[in-house]
């Protein structure tokens, strides 16, 4: 049989009435293994300013590389406590925020190792579907070998790469338009 | 081994970032060229939700404060399939919508509609092990909107679904058949395919009709489904 997916519509402004209940902006609860993080950033749109009315949901492994769900098979250990999602809804300022933990290394393409990612799924009105990219950690050895990283123009890698802001929080954007617009994937 | 990818969108049938005639896509769509992106063990896995998180009044919208809501009472039902026709289970639906008189229970909408004290218009499920899921709701109004002159959204109820990868995640939303609306919105019209729109409209559900209390609307939603044969073989 083969079905054709249901077309994408967008969220709206009212999505706070039914996604609210479910605001989880601590992914790790304490006792989760792994290092803490803090990640704060904001929605631009084209004219420069905040989106008040969007959904950012991440999507991770835990500390050791692996993801909680029965896909991933790989022989790395699982935290009952944690499941890795989290979903912010933005302020009057744009402004999101998580905290959670630095996950491990995952596999990529042909087998090789990606570099810590959270991913990122966006929704708003005024997005007919929803954009995702990634957030990668700031002077991460790994970033340079990282096979997707790898598939962004130099010039435009930075905007997937969180900045360590002064209070040691990371800090990172989704900018929708213009100057340093976020790369989104075509997924 | 990581699973085998989703399918790709079908050409025509899922939207473009920007589309003017909803006006609001102008100041929010990426402007920049998208980079194509490979499903890793990222994108296949998604998180898993159990069913201590969704009590079964949640998907009864009904019946979520002291009185009955004003409005038509109506169950919304159906099933979650992939594009290989296989039930989704266990995965999170959220909806949310207007109430009879076509007004959000939300601080950004100010139409001069009345609120209904007795309904929030937000409900969940976790599908069986079938896919299916079913809603005890109202029918919500039409109501206008400032995107163009005498704007008025069709009446629809919005979904919110996970799938069991990241790449099956999606927002969409129902309609109601017979609707004259339908045909002046952009949201619904913002694809060229025909038949791929009209599988957004409900269909009169007359089997699952409650007597004497409800009528009955069917809503089917596809995810995306994997990719059934490795590329390597493909002609």
């Amino acid at each position: 049989m083969s079905l054709r997916a249901s077309t994408s519509q967008t969220i709206g402004p009212y999505l706070r009435i039914g996604l609210e209940w479910m605001q989880i902006e601590d992914i790790a609860p304490k006792g989760v293994p792994g290092e803490r993080v803090s990640i704060r950033g904001r929605v631009i749109d084209g004219d420069g300013k905040p989106v008040n009315d969007a959904a950012v949901e991440i999507w991770q492994a835990n500390s050791h590389g692996r993801y909680a769900h029965p896909d991933d098979k790989q022989d790395k250990p699982l935290e009952r406590n944690f499941r890795g999602y989290g979903r912010s809804l933005t302020d009057e300022q744009g402004a999101f925020r998580f905290n959670t933990i630095k996950p491990g290394r995952v596999p990529g393409p042909g087998g090789k190792l990606q570099a810590p990612h959270l991913t990122v799924t966006i929704f708003m009105r005024g997005l007919l579907k929803h954009l995702q990219t990634r957030i990668y950690f700031p002077d991460d050895p790994a970033n340079v070998e990282d096979p997707i990283l790898a598939l962004v123009p130099v010039e435009r890698r930075s905007t997937m790469i969180a900045r360590r802001a002064a209070d040691a929080t990371l800090e990172w954007n989704a900018v929708l338009q213009g100057k340093n617009e976020t790369v989104f994937f075509d997924f | 081994m990581t699973p085998a990818p989703y399918r790709r969108p079908y050409w025509n049938t899922q939207p473009e970032y920007l589309f003017p005639k909803y006006a609001s896509t102008v100041k929010r769509a990426p402007t920049q060229p998208l980079v194509v992106l490979p499903h890793t063990l990222s994108e296949v896995t998604a998180p898993v939700f159990g069913y201590d998180e969704v009590k079964p009044a949640d998907s009864d919208l009904t019946k979520q404060h002291k009185g009955e809501p004003l409005g038509e009472r109506i169950v919304v039902s159906g099933r979650v399939l992939d594009e290989n026709g296989r039930p989704v289970p266990n995965i999170l639906v959220e909806i949310w919508q207007a109430n009879a008189a076509g007004r959000y229970n939300h601080r950004v909408d100010q139409h001069d509609a009345p609120l209904d004290p007795n309904f929030t218009g937000a409900g969940r499920f976790l599908t069986d092990k079938d896919g299916h899921y079913r809603f005890m709701t109202i029918r919500p109004g039409e109501y206008p909107w400032r995107n163009h002159h005498n704007a008025w959204r069709p009446a629809h109820i919005h979904f919110s679904l996970f799938g069991q990868g990241l790449m099956q995640r999606l927002v969409t939303q129902m309609y109601f058949p017979g609707d004259p609306l339908l045909d002046y919105d952009p949201m619904f019209t913002c694809v060229a395919d025909e038949k791929a729109r009209n599988r957004l409209i409900s269909l009169f559900d007359w089997e699952n009709a409650m007597p004497e209390y409800a009528l009955a609307y069917r809503f089917d939603v596809v995810l995306r489904g994997r990719e059934e044969t490795p590329m390597e073989n493909r002609r």
